[in-house]
């Protein structure tokens, strides 16, 4: 699909990266006038897929994760996480809710969220070549009143 | 990470900040597990008041200070559940489980 605009960044699978992703995130879709909970959909979304590349992709080792943000026509924002791990076995196992391989202080819950709080989700992995989670969400903004004194 | 608690007659308070993602969770986590197994509460409340943001890592953790709690037959609330926060904990169902009560007027 054709894109208005567009941000690539590649970075290693550290987990103080996350807050990272969500900053990026932010910045980049403040040119779409999102509203402040709109805002946080979309930082929980790529948290979500960033923090899932973080523990799944590359479970013994640091790798990279490639985050690409395009403005689409009709104030549609995109969201692809990309990595070269080691991808799911089962897709449809891992987008059932509460299944996690993580360990305790994963719940399991992160593709649910990111497919309720995003308009679509496409999740493409290959074992042993990697993952790729793509996302978009059409923002409603804050509209010209929010610019009124 | 030090969190500041309260006791106050068996019911413990503490007041979760700062972002709650991954790269937080387990530190957090283990924090409020130590703090329950030391004050052994009859209610535990979670304020999350100071958090900035949070995704799926806390449902994990809501679910971590649940069990213990359960262990002592005890119960958890959390209280002052900002907006963002609150919305991942609903898509997740744990209202169920534990009830966001002393709601958060609405700015």
């Amino acid at each position: 699909m054709k894109h208005e605009n567009e941000a690539v960044i590649r970075f290693p699978s550290l987990s103080s990266n996350e807050a990272f992703a969500r900053s990026v995130t932010a910045a980049f879709a403040a040119q779409m006038d999102p509203t402040l909970e709109e805002l946080g959909d979309l930082k929980t979304a790529v948290s979500e897929a960033v923090t899932n590349a973080i523990v799944h992709a590359y479970p013994d080792r640091i790798g990279p994760v490639v985050l690409r943000l395009r403005r689409l026509a009709g104030n549609v924002l995109e969201i692809t996480v990309k990595d070269t791990g080691v991808g799911i076995p089962d897709v449809a196992q891992a987008r059932q809710p509460m299944f996690t391989t993580g360990g305790a202080e994963r719940s399991g819950m992160g593709l649910t969220i990111m497919e309720s709080f995003m308009n679509s989700l496409t999740l493409r992995s290959q074992p042993g070549r990697g993952t790729t989670v793509r996302m978009r969400k059409k923002l409603i903004g804050r509209g010209e009143t929010a610019c009124k004194p | 990470m030090n969190f500041t608690s309260l006791l106050q007659e068996k019911r413990l308070t503490i007041l979760l900040s700062g972002d709650i993602d991954h790269h937080a969770a387990k530190e957090i986590m283990e924090s409020v597990s130590a703090k329950i197994r030391v004050y052994l509460p009859q209610i535990c409340e979670l304020d999350f008041s100071g958090v900035t943001f949070m995704d799926s890592s806390g449902i994990a953790l809501v679910i971590h200070a649940l069990r213990g709690m359960n262990q002592l037959g005890g119960t958890l609330r959390l209280t002052n559940v900002p907006p963002q926060p609150r919305k991942v904990l609903l898509a997740s169902g744990i209202q169920k489980l534990v009830p966001l009560n002393q709601e958060r007027s609405p700015a």
